[in-house]
């Protein structure tokens, strides 16, 4: 492949999808879970614009309190704006209350919002917490602005393949090392299938002691059926890379 | 007329040259010569009593409300001005179910008592209104403090207590439950307790009055409500023999 050609598909790729006039969408898979002493949360690294990828390695498990996380999927710009208001209106009721508002609370802001704007904005989001009356839990916050308490929840445009594999896979007070591997296989199965889905893989294990946070890069993203591995040469330098010629 | 806070009385915005608002204590006043109202915080619940006067034959029983629903979870009993503490009550309505709306949970006691008093110290500030001519004994309770008793006072001041009186008797009342187990006590001897006191301090022994009760405990699953009847006639009757048993003794 020769990079005048490359050159050429991407501005086919512009004219065709429009890309100008594609807003950034984090395409994305996330994925939730709660286990036996906390929760799970996990996503994939894709924003994408129109065909383009505009960044392969985004951030898109959002921290709003100490012991809430918020996962991002939909139009990037109203989830990002969704989330700061949320950490405001948070840190303020933590300071009325003189200590860390429960996990449901927090999704009641989030579902607020989505509610109160549902025509301006396209935000599905999973809130996912732990607090001390309740434990892990999570809730999924959909666009229009439902908020549903479940033991596990996805979202994203990648969350479409993998609703089988959660259905089946997924079991009652999971230790978190079951946890931990239940959310990642679920996010590798759907970067396989989902365009919009791909790059990284991100989580969050939270538990009564705080929060950790695991990254997986992309060569290192279990592969299924299929799929490539990744060019030696690639996984010697430890990144995803385009390979020329 | 001259009088103690000659000149410096006339409205709220003025302090008197010894630091006093005297407009605040005014209200004061008005809370001091309504008739008694007490609360306990016990062990496994919150008790609150009004000793209601009964101004005339004519009045229905159970009138003249003294203790008022604020939320699932939380009652408050008024003392003072009586239309004024139906403000302050339909002020707390509000603040508990915007909360509620707004946060998807029950509004905490803390920030019940906070929102309650920092709306009562606005009338302190301002010249165009008056104090609230109320105090307000909170009874409420949530998951993460339990059961728990606040009073409010017209000036905006706020405390939690283990147990408080305010009005006429007020200062026998606290006398006689100071002496009191708080961390023993159970709701249903608090309950004998409330009216045991109200009657032993009830002054105006010709005038006829009614004992408002309620309660947060688990047998009113952890709701505000009424102390049930039988309850109530039951803690009277042992209140009227023990207040005879004390007359017996001179």
């Amino acid at each position: 492949m020769d990079l005048n050609a490359f050159g050429r598909g991407a501005a086919q790729a512009c004219s065709n999808s429009k890309m100008s006039d594609a807003e950034p969408h984090t395409g994305t898979t996330i994925v939730a879970c709660t286990y036996n002493g906390g929760v799970v949360l996990g996503a994939d690294g894709r924003v994408s614009t129109g065909n383009y990828v505009s960044n392969r390695a985004s951030n898109k498990i959002m921290q709003l309190t100490d012991n809430v996380y918020l996962l991002r999927s939909g139009s990037a710009a109203d989830t990002q704006a969704i989330g700061d208001y949320v950490r405001y209106f948070s840190e303020q009721l933590a300071g009325e209350l003189g200590e860390d508002p429960s996990v449901q609370t927090i999704a009641n802001l989030v579902g607020t919002m989505n509610y109160n704007n549902k025509n301006m904005l396209m935000g599905a989001l999973l809130v996912a917490g732990i607090d001390k009356h309740s434990g892990g839990q999570v809730f999924g916050v959909p666009i229009g602005g439902t908020i549903v308490p479940e033991k596990w929840a996805i979202d994203g445009s990648g969350s479409t393949y993998i609703w089988g594999y959660m259905d089946s896979a997924w079991k009652p007070d999971m230790t978190r090392e079951e946890a931990e591997g239940f959310v990642t296989e679920a996010l590798a199965l759907a970067m396989a299938r989902d365009a919009s889905s791909g790059g990284i893989i991100r989580t969050v294990t939270l538990d009564k002691d705080g929060a950790t946070m695991r990254y997986v890069g992309g060569n290192e993203v279990p592969l299924f059926h299929e799929e490539l591995q990744p060019p030696a040469a690639a996984a010697a330098a430890g990144t995803a890379s385009m390979v020329v010629g | 007329m001259s009088g103690i806070g000659t000149g410096y009385d006339l409205s709220v915005t003025t302090y008197s040259p010894d630091g006093k608002v005297f407009q605040t204590d005014y209200a004061q006043k008005a809370v001091d010569n309504s008739s008694t109202a007490m609360g306990i915080k016990c062990k496994d619940g919150v008790v609150l009593a009004v000793e209601k006067l009964v101004l005339s034959k004519l009045l229905v029983e159970g009138s003249n409300r003294r203790i008022f629903n604020i939320d699932h979870h939380a009652g408050m009993a008024v003392a003072g001005l009586q239309p004024d503490g139906r403000q302050i009550v339909n002020r707390a309505q509000d603040e508990a179910t915007q909360y509620k709306s707004f946060y998807g949970e029950s509004i905490p006691g803390s920030v019940l008592c906070e929102r309650v008093a920092s709306y009562k110290h606005a009338f302190n500030l301002y010249w165009s209104m008056r104090p609230y001519g109320v105090s307000s004994l909170l009874a409420v309770h949530d998951k993460a403090a339990g059961p728990q008793l606040y009073l409010v006072e017209p000036s905006g001041i706020a405390h939690r207590y283990y147990g408080t009186a305010v009005g006429k008797g007020r200062q026998s009342v606290k006398t006689e439950i100071e002496r009191l187990k708080f961390d023993q006590i159970s709701c249903r001897q608090a309950v004998v307790e409330c009216a045991k006191t109200l009657y032993k301090v009830h002054e105006e022994s010709g005038k006829p009055f009614e004992l408002e009760m309620s309660w947060i405990c688990e047998e009113s699953g952890w709701k505000h409500a009424r102390v049930p009847a039988e309850l109530v006639a039951e803690a009277e009757q042992q209140a009227k023999a023990a207040a005879e048993e004390s007359d017996m003794e001179d």
